[in-house]
């Protein structure tokens, strides 16, 4: 099937409907072409760490038998995806970008996982991640670094570098991501492609290895708003297995892309404009002039919490981490390193299996919970996370959304940061606080720089308005704006 | 200085991390410049402030239970593929108790 390699660098799910029903591929033909190419291709960017070609031609054989019976193969019929590598997959290795998990064969599913295939999706692989989803940079992965597709000598972000890598590179149409603080629209803002994180809750984390349970979404990457917005409404719902997982019903997000955003009041807030490198401040306010173009109606706002995000975000994350973690003790997972006792054991084994980021992590948060420093730290953070809810709150009393940076800068060199995590850390400061307040955000292409590096811009909208920001992305796609 | 080397190997015990010398002294370095950071925080008056644990929605009491239907389990084989080390249906570890 030539005709569709030729095509798969750009194919979206429309594409991929449209080929199907005219009998230009079989499901079959179009997952075995999309496996190739993804093999030859990921050694630029190592972007995968494994494929899943025998699960990905069953369920691509699944799809040819429905369409020739007749039947309605799903929304995602024979669409080539990408899973990151921190979801579990049946029988597929999960490895969370970390040494201590290097055999480890999941037993069951992702509920996530499960409905993809459920609408006739194909699951190539997994992605490359930072250790544990630990990181912003995806360079902390046991596995090696990833190389941004755009600029093979910079990182795609993180933690979620492999699934943004694979959209940009091409090596699948769409893929699932994980965002805790900003590694979903992170990547998608430094690779180019749209990136989504729903509302705490919109999707089961049932699957999804727990970094911190309280900030931890699964979240889709597509080269449109279109084909994020479709991933997301496949995956969300209730799910009996998660029980933080909301009942809200689940709108048709698709059908809600109708580019009528005229009138709609967006918020730029002033403290996430200050400090910005000039050129990604001038994209994004070139788009914010698109905005304005299509009828918004955009006003300056302030989210006076903002600072203190960071601090917040650093505490309440490691402290979850610290006690998330604690099960990788060379009992239950695949590594253990022998030593005298059972507690030498323990102490060896996490010694030799985590990485630098992770030791970093669990060591703050043991830290800040620890005898004596819980309320200075864990509970003066929970009080600041409620206050950064409450900015946000008041915010949207008065705008439908808000519309900010991603990241302060776009793509950075391999190498460049990696030795100063604080100043890692700090550059999470525009995407963490959608996390602490569980608001749904994104990050859509907004142009590039002098260099040729993508910047994203964020929307933000009030809890379960995944609708409204899909449609102000989705008509700021459709006028250009993705051009810059 | 916000943490001490000393603290720094007790609270490695307390996360049961084994660590090498070299480690345990960037770690304090790094700790160090962090909990620096996050003493921003204290600029903050939370006095009145209720903390937030989670991002809660409005459901009834009850609505987060399953019904109780009966669900094939995870099976002893399934769970124990990816011990390092199982026998006879167990897990097995070093010997905790001395005789």
């Amino acid at each position: 099937m030539s005709a569709s390699v030729a095509g798969l660098v750009a194919l979206t799910i429309p594409a991929v409907q449209k080929g199907l029903a005219k009998r230009d591929f079989s499901a079959v033909e179009l997952a075995r072409s999309a496996l190739d190419f993804a093999e030859k291709e990921n050694p630029k960017t190592n972007a995968y760490l494994h494929f899943s070609p025998e699960r990905a031609l069953a369920a691509a054989q699944k799809v040819d038998q429905k369409l020739a019976a007749g039947e309605d193969p799903g929304p995602l019929a024979g669409v080539p995806l990408a899973v990151k590598d921190v979801i579990v997959t049946k029988g597929v290795r999960t490895t969370c970008g970390s040494r201590l998990l290097e055999h480890y064969i999941p037993p069951y599913d992702a509920t996530a996982v499960i409905r993809l295939e459920q609408a006739g999706g194909i699951v190539l692989g997994k992605t490359n991640c930072d250790e544990f989803a630990m990181g912003s940079s995806t360079e902390n992965s046991a596995y090696g670094p990833v190389r941004n597709p755009v600029a093979l000598d910079r990182v795609p972000g993180g933690s979620s570098g492999g699934s943004a890598a694979v959209v940009a590179q091409g090596t699948a149409v769409v893929a699932l991501g994980s965002d805790t603080g900003g590694s979903v629209r992170q990547p998608a803002s430094f690779c180019g492609v749209v990136g989504v994180t729903p509302t705490y809750g919109r999707v089961s984390r049932y699957g999804l290895v727990a970094f911190a349970s309280s900030l931890d979404h699964i979240g889709p990457f597509g080269r449109t708003v279109h084909d994020a917005a479709l991933l997301l409404q496949t995956i969300a719902g209730r799910d009996e297995c998660d029980s933080t997982s909301a009942f809200a019903p689940v709108p048709n997000y698709v059908a809600e892309l109708d580019g009528k955003v005229a009138g709609m009041k967006i918020g730029l807030p002033r403290e996430y404009f200050e400090g910005l490198a000039s050129e990604s401040g001038d994209l994004i306010l070139k788009g914010v002039e698109v905005l304005k173009k299509l009828g918004c109606e955009v006003r300056e706002i302030s989210l006076p919490v903002t600072k203190y995000a960071v601090p917040c975000y650093y505490i309440i994350a490691t402290a979850e981490a610290s006690s998330n973690l604690a099960r990788y003790d060379g009992v239950r997972y695949t590594i253990r390193a022998e030593s005298g006792t059972l507690s030498d054991m323990y102490r060896a084994t996490r010694g030799v299996g985590f990485g630098a980021e992770c030791k970093r992590r669990i060591m703050l948060g043991t830290y800040v919970l620890s005898h004596g420093y819980y309320d200075a730290y864990y509970l003066k953070a929970q009080k600041v996370r409620a206050l950064i809810a409450d900015d946000f709150r008041k915010a949207f009393a008065e705008v439908d959304a808000i519309v900010a940076p991603v990241s302060p800068s776009p793509a950075f060199k391999i190498g460049e940061k990696i030795d100063d995590p604080l100043e890692m850390y700090l550059s999470d400061i525009y995407t963490i606080t959608g996390d602490l307040a569980g608001i749904p955000c994104m990050s859509v292409p907004c142009g590039k720089t002098s260099e040729g590096l993508p910047v994203g811009m964020q929307i933000l909208t009030r809890h379960f308005d995944e609708t409204g920001m899909f449609r102000l992305a989705d008509a700021f796609e459709k006028a250009g704006g993705f051009a810059g | 200085m916000k943490i001490t080397e000393k603290e720094v190997r007790y609270v490695a015990d307390l996360a049961n991390l084994q660590l090498t010398d070299a480690e345990i002294g960037r770690l304090a370095k790094d700790l160090d410049e962090i909990l620096t950071h996050i003493d921003t925080l204290n600029e903050l008056d939370t006095s009145h402030v209720q903390p937030m644990a989670q991002v809660l929605y409005d459901a009834g009491e009850t609505a987060t239970l399953r019904a109780d239907t009966e669900r094939a389990p995870l099976g002893n084989e399934a769970a124990l593929a990816n011990a390092p080390l199982a026998g006879n249906g167990y897990y097995k570890v070093p010997k905790v108790i001395e005789r």
